[in-house]
């Protein structure tokens, strides 16, 4: 029975039919990989099922019940990572994490500092957010994202930016959430090196919706 | 593996309350790295008030004539200078988006922002008013009246303001239609604040005029957040 199932799924981005008849499930402890090449609507996706983007038409069965992308309880289960990095400019990286981990009524000091500490983020989680690269943000996003302890994991290109071990992290994160019982979708064309029993993959192709592959 | 942490479900925090604190505390934090806007938008009600007697007449007596539709003009103008960055700074850098998806009602969370938006610079504002009134000829003794009235008419004013902030997220330069959009909705607020405040400087009772006022108050809140949540999910799609 997988957790969450996409049927008919159709978009449309103005005058253009972006997904068309998409169905997707998954259980969990699986990781759907999203490929497609730029604008085939791997974002869209994400985005429609984060409710941030209205469907023509889509149902959405999260743990066995149906639901809309919009609904309370079915967000209190997801994180969605898009490419930038949800952080404020002018706070530091720990006074965002605060906030966001506030926001989602799940911070916890003692975590969020070993998250840090695993992810190499504990030197900079001072300093302003102004003052740090791209990939050191996306670093803090991250710890975001585990510390949020979702169930379902929506992420949008999650090693943009990242250096080599950085990438490397990002896939043994995932590997742990779906160990854990977790849920993932990504949009990537980074390999992920993860059990090939938990993933699958799914290619879009701008026009003619979606294909499975595996 | 199905059994795992997440199927024993994390403790998670599901009170909006706190939800609502950390957006008034993290706020709080932004204006101390960034004092800047704040002292901007009051300079702004400064000159624009002391431009009058220099544009008008330096006599007392005519400027007390014009000093509540001055203040209010004022004070209408610098909250809508405000408002314009209300939810643009967290659209900009995606926090806003997780707003939606942390599971509590948008138009609560929308609500306390509005509410410390109000307190960081509708407050500020109405403070000053009674200083600036004093520079138009009115006695100190109308201080707490125009108090009073401009507290809760630039109140009315943010909530007003955050439906068109929301509707124009979705535009790079929102400014002008912000504008367009709230003033035409403000003109109840002005109407009755300046008469409030016209009833005060000359010496009467401003109860009825404060009450029609509150009232328009009550009815912001009450259906200003529901409007804002509907515009922001619109702005942001």
């Amino acid at each position: 029975m997988p957790e969450l199932s996409i049927e008919n799924l159709h978009v449309y981005r103005g005058e253009q039919h972006v997904l068309r008849g998409l169905n997707a499930q998954v259980s969990a402890g699986q990781c759907l990989q999203i490929t497609g090449e730029n604008g085939a609507g791997k974002t869209t996706l994400l985005r429609v099922l984060c409710g941030l983007l209205p469907a023509e038409s889509l149902q959405l069965t999260w743990r066995g019940r149906v639901c809309s992308p919009q609904d309370a309880e079915y967000h209190q289960g997801l994180s969605y990572l898009s490419h930038a990095a949800p952080l404020k400019a002018d706070l530091t990286g720990w006074e965002n994490l605060r906030f966001l981990l506030s926001l989602r009524g799940v911070w916890q000091a003692e975590r969020v500092g070993a998250l840090l500490e695993r992810l190499g983020a504990r030197r900079f989680a001072d300093r302003p957010v102004r003052s740090l690269s791209a990939g050191q943000r996306r670093r803090l996003a991250l710890v975001g994202l585990v510390a949020s302890q979702s169930q379902l994991w929506l992420l949008d290109e999650p090693t943009t930016n990242l250096d080599s071990a950085g990438t490397r992290l990002v896939t043994e994160l995932l590997s742990e959430h779906l160990e854990r019982g977790g849920l993932a979708m990504v949009a990537t064309h980074v390999s992920l090196d993860i059990a090939p029993s938990a993933l699958q993959s799914l290619h879009l192709t701008s026009g003619d919706g979606a294909r499975r592959v595996a | 593996m199905s059994e795992g942490l997440h199927t024993q479900e994390v403790s998670r925090d599901t009170r909006l309350l706190p939800k609502c604190a950390a957006i008034v505390v993290r706020d709080l934090q932004l204006l101390v790295r960034r004092p800047g806007q704040m002292l901007q938008i009051l300079g702004f009600f400064v000159v624009v008030t002391v431009l009058f007697p220099l544009g008008y007449s330096p006599e007392l007596g005519k400027l007390r004539l014009i000093a509540p539709g001055v203040l209010w003009v004022g004070a209408l103008l610098a909250s809508l200078l405000a408002l314009e960055g209300l939810f643009r700074d967290d659209a900009e850098d995606g926090t806003l988006e997780q707003w939606l998806l942390c599971g509590q009602p948008l138009a609560a969370l929308l609500l306390a922002k509005t509410a410390v938006h109000w307190l960081l610079t509708g407050l500020p504002l109405t403070v000053l008013a009674p200083l600036l009134a004093v520079t138009l000829g009115v006695s100190i003794e109308a201080a707490p009246g125009i108090l009073l009235a401009l507290g809760l008419g630039t109140l009315a004013l943010s909530l007003i303001g955050s439906i068109a902030a929301g509707l124009t997220l979705g535009l790079r330069r929102g400014g002008v239609l912000l504008s367009l959009l709230s003033l035409p909705l403000a003109v109840p607020v002005l109407i009755f604040g300046a008469r409030a405040t016209e009833l005060v400087i000359q010496g009467d009772s401003p109860t009825a005029a404060l009450y029609l006022l509150a009232s328009l108050v009550v009815l912001a809140i009450t259906l200003a957040p529901l409007a804002a949540a509907a515009a922001v999910r619109i702005g942001l799609e």
